[in-house]
Parts: structure tokens; sequence; C-alpha cells
């Protein structure tokens, strides 16, 4: 096992993220323009084509991302490379630019995550058949199926659940770029048609158009760049077992975000979750996958999510704000930009630019993707110097 | 043993049938309510096809038989899902009989199943096999609104023909051809079509049937008096009346045709009325089949002393017994892919011929594999173990006669089917996880630790072709 770490060996010194939503207007060259040239502009940088030296982009769909980025922003004569890795492909994309810094390969690279789903035709994930025996596949078929054990074990309902769609959606009518500003209740997200038992439509995320960018530099530049660029304390990624056939799942939990978060965790040299990390944004495909990340990343005992939810403890204004923006389920969740995304809401609450859903004093922040069956899990940590 | 020294007659040695839950009402057609005890026929679901019943009552013949002793397959039928690839070949897979199974796919007439069984009584005969199963099913539909829509029902039987173990020989059998066009279906219709019922009665159906029952009895030199059941085809409830009329039977000696409850199932129409027969037959009876279709065909039968010894787990009237209504007829003709969707599976491009090749002892068979090292059942086939990382140390294991337990369950509204939800589960068999579909199961009915066992089902159109993998339902 190397000893040597990637932990504080890079900053971000620019975010930007373009408007999430049915962008039918816009291309997905029009969306990487939009984020990246947002992100050169907080980052001060004037001549990208000086400045960056290597781009890693990521994408859930695109087959053709190195080139749609590379002629987009017009960046050529350096390498491009798309990653891919489900719905942590966001956080994935950003673990390499850390690496390639880290390394001391580059000093200034650019990270673009975008997705473009509303081209296909088809409202939510499309019903894919990929092999003979494989089940049209539908995300809210896979990640439902943590539901009827948990809710036996623990006694949760569905009501547990609506609670953090209200809570997502009321975040995501304080932030400009989201895709959903509205506020439900929790009768209209009961009240949803069923997607899956027991995801009804305001349990699952919105899926949308978007992208988003960050400027990563290496630290000991960025801090003389902007003094309060933001250190990336810790980032991993963890595969996972296939849970539908994982011979030891108790379907309680998923497992790669508890062994991503014990990584990024001695990385971040975070001991106490609860009282270190002051914001995060969490991987909310479905309510339910929200729900099972506090208590896989530690922010609350095993089983006793409802009563957090109930108290208010991840609503803004409590004690652990999780989705200020509004997350997958309001902000959008266009699967390559989201973890990008988050990287740009946290670097926002942590420089005190998040308006009217700003977390008062956060030095700390986390972001959090999970995907695949769920396969993968992808945890970032940025926090102040 | 070898086929000189085998001299005994051919005769059944094991049988099954199956009846697929589903009951429409006759009321229900026309959109009418139907009355609950009122007439109904048995209907193959969206995830049921000629081929599935086929397995089904294959595997009810099959139960705690040696499979690698069955050297032939013949498969009749006028319904395979395929005009042109064998369906014989993919049944043999599902029920994992031996690579070198003699496959065959008779076809074309209503009267194949009883035509299956005088070919297997003469390779068995002959020696050239020793035993073949034939398998008889059917899901012929008539057109929405008409009379052949009411009197067609889908069902399947199976027997194993040998000259061993046997509980009822094979003593004879005649066969008549007749050019007639009185029922028919021509290439790419969905629908089967009739002449004028009364035609068919006096010129087709009748009179070949007496002159085949007529001629298999000279020919075996026995009286009618020697007769102690009739298992006879008939397209409908009236002709049924009338055949046993015109042949004089007593009615105590003729099976029920079950009209108003499993209705016409074509080619296996007769046979099921022989498995129906074999049920209550007792030792010494004698049993003539009768079947009809482009001319006629019979077969006598002796049940023997070993009738006793074999009974199926499943008879007739425990499928009888084992039904769920439909409760719109809407949900029927969307079930059969009569009414048309936005969103169809057969325009996808379907799945690659080389991933349905390489994945078919998975898919097919339902064969998984447990590990040599640390004895870990999984599935499907992998190369490195799920439990302790051994690498190609395997032995193949079958899981579709293995009973799993529920482990977790979802209730999927976005899977196209004609009743949403389909209930998809995490099931786990003897330490295996598998994600699979239940079916036969109303959703209020599946919880965490519910007992299932297996069945092969259509489980997608992508392609425009059948695709199978087998399903959970409840343990009956």
């Amino acid at each position: 096992m190397a000893t040597d770490s990637i932990a504080n060996k890079a900053a971000v010194v620019g975010v930007g993220c373009c408007k999430f939503g049915e962008n039918w207007d816009k291309s997905p060259s029009d969306m990487i323009v939009d984020a990246a040239y947002e992100a050169y502009a907080d980052a001060g940088i004037e001549k990208p084509q000086e400045e960056i030296e290597a781009v890693f982009t990521g994408s859930l769909y695109s087959m053709a991302g190195p080139h749609e980025c590379s002629d987009a922003l017009k960046l050529f004569d350096i390498p491009v490379t798309m990653v891919s890795n489900y719905c942590a492909t966001g956080t994935e994309a950003l673990r390499c630019a850390v690496m390639s810094v880290a390394s001391g390969l580059y000093d200034t690279v650019l990270v673009v995550g975008y997705d473009k789903p509303k081209d296909r035709g088809v409202s939510g994930p499309s019903v894919m058949l990929d092999g003979v025996r494989s089940l049209p596949k539908t995300p809210a078929g896979w990640f439902s199926l943590c539901a009827a054990t948990y809710f036996e074990k623990y006694g949760a309902g569905r009501e547990d659940l609506a609670r953090i769609a209200v809570k997502n959606h009321h975040n995501g009518t304080l932030a400009p770029n989201s895709f959903l500003k509205r506020e439900i209740t929790i009768e209209e997200a009961l009240a949803g048609r069923m997607i899956s038992w027991p995801f009804g439509l305001y349990d699952c995320a919105a899926q949308t158009d978007g992208a988003a960018a960050a400027v990563i530099m290496r630290a000991d530049l960025a801090q003389a760049r902007r003094d309060d660029a933001v250190l990336i304390k810790g980032v991993t990624i963890k595969s996972g077992p296939n849970p539908q056939k994982d011979p030891d799942n108790d379907f309680l939990s998923w497992k790669p975000t508890a062994w991503a978060a014990q990584e990024v965790y001695a990385m971040a040299g975070i001991t106490d979750p609860t009282s270190q990390i002051d914001v995060a944004q969490l991987h909310d495909c479905f309510t339910l996958t929200e729900l099972l990340s506090y208590e896989d990343l530690g922010f609350c005992e095993k089983g006793s999510a409802p009563e957090h939810i109930r108290s208010g403890r991840f609503e803004l204004g409590g004690e652990l704000p999780v989705n200020t923006d509004g997350g997958l389920k309001a902000f959008g969740h266009p699967t390559g930009a989201t973890g990008v995304r988050m990287v740009y809401e946290n670097v926002l609450q942590l420089q005190g630019r998040a308006e009217g859903r700003q977390v008062k004093g956060a030095t700390t922040a986390l972001s959090h993707n999970i995907g695949g069956h769920p396969t993968v899990c992808g945890i970032a940590i940025l926090g102040l110097p | 043993m070898k086929p000189s020294e085998s001299p005994g007659c051919p005769g059944i040695r094991r049988y099954g049938a199956y009846i697929p839950p589903t009951r429409l009402g006759l009321g229900a057609m026309g959109g009418r309510k139907a009355s609950e005890g009122g007439p109904e026929k048995a209907v193959a679901w969206n995830d049921e096809d000629t081929l599935t019943l086929a397995v089904a009552a294959g595997r009810s013949c099959l139960l705690g038989f040696d499979r690698s002793r069955v050297d032939a397959l013949i498969f009749a039928s006028t319904t395979s899902p395929f005009q042109e690839k064998q369906a014989a070949a993919l049944i043999a897979r599902a029920l994992d009989l031996p690579r070198d199974v003699r496959g065959t796919d008779l076809g074309g007439t209503l009267r194949a199943g009883t035509t299956a069984f005088a070919i297997a009584a003469d390779a068995v005969k002959a020696g050239s096999s020793r035993n073949v199963l034939v398998i008889a099913s059917d899901c012929r539909m008539g057109a929405p609104g008409s009379a052949l829509e009411a009197n067609l029902g889908d069902g399947a039987a199976a027997f194993l023909i040998s000259d061993e173990e046997v509980l009822a020989e094979i003593e004879g059998h005649h066969s008549i051809s007749d050019e007639i066009v009185d029922v028919w279906r021509s290439g790419g219709d969905a629908f089967s079509h009739s002449w004028e019922d009364r035609f068919v009665i006096q010129e087709g159906y009748t009179p070949r049937i007496r002159e085949a029952v007529d001629a298999m009895l000279n020919k075996l030199e026995i009286s009618p008096d020697e007769i102690a059941r009739y298992a006879l085809y008939a397209p409908d409830k009236r002709s049924h009346a009338q055949i046993s009329r015109a042949l004089g039977l007593d009615p105590a000696k003729v099976q029920d045709p079950l009209f108003g409850r499993l209705g016409n199932t074509g080619v296996a129409f007769a046979p099921m009325q022989l498995a129906a027969a074999l049920e209550d037959a007792e030792p010494g009876e004698r049993i003539v089949v009768a079947s009809y279709g482009d001319g006629a065909e019979t077969l006598s039968l002796k049940v023997t002393p070993g009738a006793a010894a074999f009974a199926p787990p499943r008879g007739l009237s425990w499928h009888l017994a084992r039904r769920r209504s439909v409760e719109q007829y809407d949900h029927y003709l969307q079930a059969r892919g009569l009414t048309p969707r936005e969103w169809s599976p057969a325009e996808g491009p379907g799945l690659s011929a080389t991933i349905h090749f390489r994945e078919r002892d998975d898919d097919i068979s339902f064969r998984g594999q447990s590990c040599k090292a640390c004895g870990a059942l999984q599935f499907p086939a992998q190369r490195v173990c799920e439990s302790c990382f051994a690498r190609d140390a395997f032995e193949p294991e079958c899981l579709s006669d293995r009973i799993g337990r529920v482990v977790t369950y979802t209730f999927d509204y976005f899977f196209p089917s004609p009743d949403p939800p389909t209930v998809v589960c995490v099931v786990d068999i003897g330490g295996a996880r598998v994600h699979l579909q239940v079916t036969d199961c109303p959703p209020e009915d599946v919880k965490i630790g519910m007992e299932v066992e297996f069945s092969f089902r259509r489980i997608h159109e992508a392609g425009g072709r059948p695709n199978y993998f087998w399903k959970g339902i409840p343990r009956g």
C-alpha cells in the first residue's frame, strides 16, 4: 500500500455550472462553454489555451466526450481524457484531475462533467435491455431494493422518504441554476404516481441536461492565486459487488459508501463526521439513497435516520444541512455533471457565496456520488486551508 | 440393455400437464363484466407462450426422473413462436436434456399431438429410442369477438414414451389424412379461422373421427364394450356432445371436455384429455384417444398394473383449481399483443445473438455453479468465485428445481406489463442471490422470506423475438 496521499495537494481555484434543466435549445457544447468559462472567470484565467494543461471530462451518455469537450473549448495540443464511472462519473473526473496535479505532472487542469439525456425523447431513464435475462434496467427498480428490508427492520415508511423530497424541493428554490423551483408538501410527495415501490415520482431525481466545471491547481500555486482557494482534502472512489448477487448483502445499506467514507475520512483527518463536516451534498438519486447515505457516512447510527430527518437536522438551518442546492432531486441530475455540480455548490458554501442557502461558517464540505446497481461510490471532501 | 433385448410394448412411462393460471371469463369479451363462476377459458399471460407451457408440462412429467435418459423429444404444436427455428432444441435446453437428444417439431395440424405419440411408440418399438418425451402445447387465438376466441384455451401435456415402467401400453394407433379446408391459419395471420361449423361437423369432424375409431378397433380386434374411457378432441362443446351420440358412447365413459373451464387447447386437447383419464384410470382399463385435423387419428391404450406407482405431482384438477381472473378484457388483449402500444419492445434493435448464445446455459437451463474450493453456490456462471475468489473451479448446478427465498422486493411500475406493477425480487437459492421477476403472484402476497419455485417464462420481446428466462412463482 502506497503511503503517499493525494490529500491537500490540489485546490479548486474556480467553479462554474450552467443552468440545469430540459435545455432543449442548448447543445452539449453550449453547456460546456457556459460552465467552463464561468470557472475560468472565477479562477481568473484569461487565456485558457495557454493555462489549461489537461482536461478530465466525465460523461455517461456521450461516446464522444474528449472531442466534444476539446472542440467546444478549443483546447488543443493537450491531453483531453474522458472518464465514466456510472453516477460517480463527476467525482471520478475530479479524482483523476487531483491525481494528475498531485503527481507533479500538471499545475493547472480543467474538470468538466456533463450530460445531455434530454435529447433521447424519453422522460426519466429509458428502459434498456443489454442481455437476455437482464430485466429492463430501471434504476428505481435497483435502488428500491433496500426499502422493504429497511422498512421492515426499522419501522420506517414512505413519509420518512417524503420529508427528504420536501427538503430538497425547498432548497432547490434557493439555487439560481436549479431545475425545479417549487415547494412541495408531504401530501403531494406521497400522492405522486408510483414508479417502483416505494418510490413515487417525488422520490426520484429529476433527470436533466447540464454541465459543471472546476479549475484544479497545485495547492501552493492556488494559495498564491486566491486566498480562499478551496483545498481538496480527500477524494476517493470505491467499487462494490453487484448488490443483486452479493451473497452477504443485507439490503440495509449500500456497501461502497461505507468503504469510501472510511478511506476519505482518513485522508482528510476526519474522526467525527458529525462535528467536523459542516455541509454535505449527497447522492439523492432516490430519497431512500439519501437516507441510507446519512447512516453509511456516519452522520447518524444505522436505523436512526428517520428520527434525524424528523428533527430537521439535515435541513438548512439544521446541524448538518444536506443538499443545500436541491440535490439531484431538484437541482437536476445530468449524470456526468452531478459530482462536479456538488463541488461547485460546496465551493460556494465554503467561500460564503451561497446567498439564501448559505450555511454559516462552513469550513469543511462533503460531496458523495453512488452509481451503478449501485456498484461504485465516490466521495470528495473540500475545506478551507 | 440393447434395443433388441427390449421386446416390451411401448407405452406411457410418466406424464404431466400444465394449464396457465389466468382465466378469461367468456362474459368479459366485448367489454362486458364477467360473472364469477360463469364460463371461462385458460389463457397464457404475457410472460407465457406455447414454449413456456411446454416446458412446464415437461418438467411436471420428468420431476424425479433422470433426465440424461431422455433420448428424443417431439414437440407438437401449431403455435410455435418460431416459423423457422426449432422449438424442441430450446425446450430441451430448458429441461436440461442431454445434448444428443433427437429433437423434432411437429406442427401444421391439430392432430400433431397424437401423431407424436404414434411416432414415439414406433421409435421405441423399433429400438431406435428408449425414452421419448412427447410434448403437445398450443396457444391459439381467434380474432377478438369471434366464436373461435370464446372456444380456444391454452394448455400443454407431456408424456414419456418408453418400454420400461409403462403405466399404459400403446396397443395401436390409426391415422387418416384428408384434405379439407375447415380450420386454418395462413402464414403471418395471428388468428385461426373456421368455415361454417355445420359443414365442419357434418363433413369433417364427425365422419373422420368415427372412421378412425372404427378402423382402429377393427385392426386391434377390440369391441366397444372393452373400452373404459374415451379422450376425445372436439372443436366445441356442441360437437363433442354430437360425436358421443354418433358413436353411441356411454356418457360416463367420456372424459369431461372442460369447455367453459379450459377451452379447446388445439394440439394439446386430446393429450390433455388422456392425461385426465390416466389420473383416474384403474389397471386393466382401456382408453381410446381420438384427435382431429386434416383427417383423424386414434390411439388405444391399456392401463397396466404399474399405473398406481406414478401420479403427476400436480394433476389437471390442481391446475384447474389454481386460477386468477382477468379483470379487464383490455388487459387480455395487451397480454396477447393485440393492442398497439406507444412503445413496443419489438421495435428495439434486439439482443445480440452472440450474447444469447454464450448465456444459453444461464438463461435457458438456469444453470449456476458451485465452487469446488468453498462450496458456495452462485449464479450466473462466472470465472472467479464470489465468496473465496478461487478461479475456474466450479461444478455446474441446475437451479430450476430448487426452492428460493425472497430476500427483498420492489414493485416496478415502469416495466412494460398489461397489468402493472411487476414484482421484482432478489431471491436466495441455497446461498446464490438471483435478481428476477416473480410472477403468478399479486403484489400484496409478496413477503420477505416467502418461498418461491421457478418457472420458465418469456421475459421480453426485444428485437421482435421472444426472449426467455426463469421467474419465481409462489411455492405451490
